[in-house]
């Protein structure tokens, strides 16, 4: 019995039932999100409207605003039950990346500020 | 306990985490989302090389001579709406309209195939300047981490391919839904990608 039933869920209601949120006012929500994102990341990074200094920041505030949008609006990850798991799996990912990423520029900075500057020919 | 009354009772509540093994689309889903996170780690370990490498230019070009942000704008624009495009042809394929899942694939396509061409012609004319990937460890992870980025490009467009001849060859049936659904991932995810790309390596580059 049990095995009739799955074989039953696999088909149209299942998918049916998962992608009521899915729709194409999302989709066009998100490209207009994404699209103002990255307009907005090409003008901090060309004209003066940041603190230059701080622009670097403003940019990587901007990529991850992004990437939070896509994540949402394309890739559809809510707070639904059976996205308890993907969010976890994707906060497992989160914490490698940022420790290969800033780790590697961690260690590679306190190495070349202690080493001893060769002359380059 | 509560999984046997689930089972008995209301074979619907599967959905909600406690009645048994979730549908397949669900599984399949998940697993195919661990890949684009272990794919993704590994664009991690480049990215770290690039932000060290990037100011080692050995007397060669800096990424400011070098990088042409209007081009870098056309392809996030192409990148962004071929992820776009890619939303609608899923939920087209999902709600069976065919005419509207080939319009959108083929969009999907050409939006791609342009930014593929637009990144390779911009390669091309780099290593015409002199500023191949074996000039400097600037330009060597540049070439890597950018490359990376269009070999996922270009195998995106090859299953794309794949998965037309696929639903002409065996319809919408639910294995091949399930394997649409995982292409889209793909996409979305390289878009994510480029993201970071676009911050790292164009955005910031010119700012040095």
């Amino acid at each position: 019995m049990n095995g009739d039933e799955h074989l039953h869920e696999d088909r149209a209601p299942g998918i049916e039932e998962h992608e009521r949120t899915a729709n194409v006012l999302s989709y066009t929500v998100g490209l207009g999100l994404a699209i103002v994102a990255t307009v907005a990341s090409f003008i901090v990074a060309q004209t003066d409207l940041l603190w230059p200094p701080g622009a670097a920041v403003g940019l990587v505030v901007l990529a991850l605003a992004q990437i939070g949008v896509h994540l949402v609006f394309f890739l559809h990850l809510g707070s639904g039950s059976d996205d308890t798991n993907n969010i976890l799996a994707l906060a497992f990912g989160v914490l490698i990346v940022f420790l290969v990423i800033a780790g590697s520029i961690w260690i590679i900075t306190h190495l070349s500020a202690n080493m001893t500057s060769m002359p380059m020919n | 306990m509560t999984t046997v009354t689930a089972e008995v009772n209301q074979p619907t509540h599967a959905h909600e985490g406690h009645g048994g093994p979730a549908p397949t689309r669900i599984v399949v889903a998940y697993g195919f989302w661990i890949f684009i996170l272990s794919d993704i780690v590994m664009f991690s370990a480049l990215f770290a090389a690039y932000a060290v490498l990037s100011g080692n230019t050995a007397g060669g070009p800096t990424g400011a001579e070098l990088f042409n942000l209007r081009n870098v704008f056309i392809l996030t624009m192409c990148l962004l709406l071929s992820s776009y495009t890619c939303g609608i042809m899923m939920l087209s394929a999902e709600q069976g309209h065919l005419e509207r899942l080939a319009a959108f694939a083929v969009l999907t396509f050409l939006l791609g195939a342009a930014f593929l061409v637009i990144e390779l012609s911009e390669f091309a004319e780099m290593v015409r300047k002199g500023a191949g990937p074996s000039r400097s460890a600037f330009l060597s992870a540049f070439f890597t981490l950018v490359g990376m980025h269009g070999a996922h490009v270009t195998t995106g467009l090859i299953w794309l391919v794949y998965m037309a001849a696929q639903v002409v060859a065996k319809g919408l049936s639910s294995t091949v839904l399930r394997r649409l659904l995982c292409f889209s991932l793909f996409w979305h995810a390289l878009d994510i990608v480029w993201v970071g790309v676009m911050t790292l390596v164009y955005l910031m580059g010119v700012q040095r």
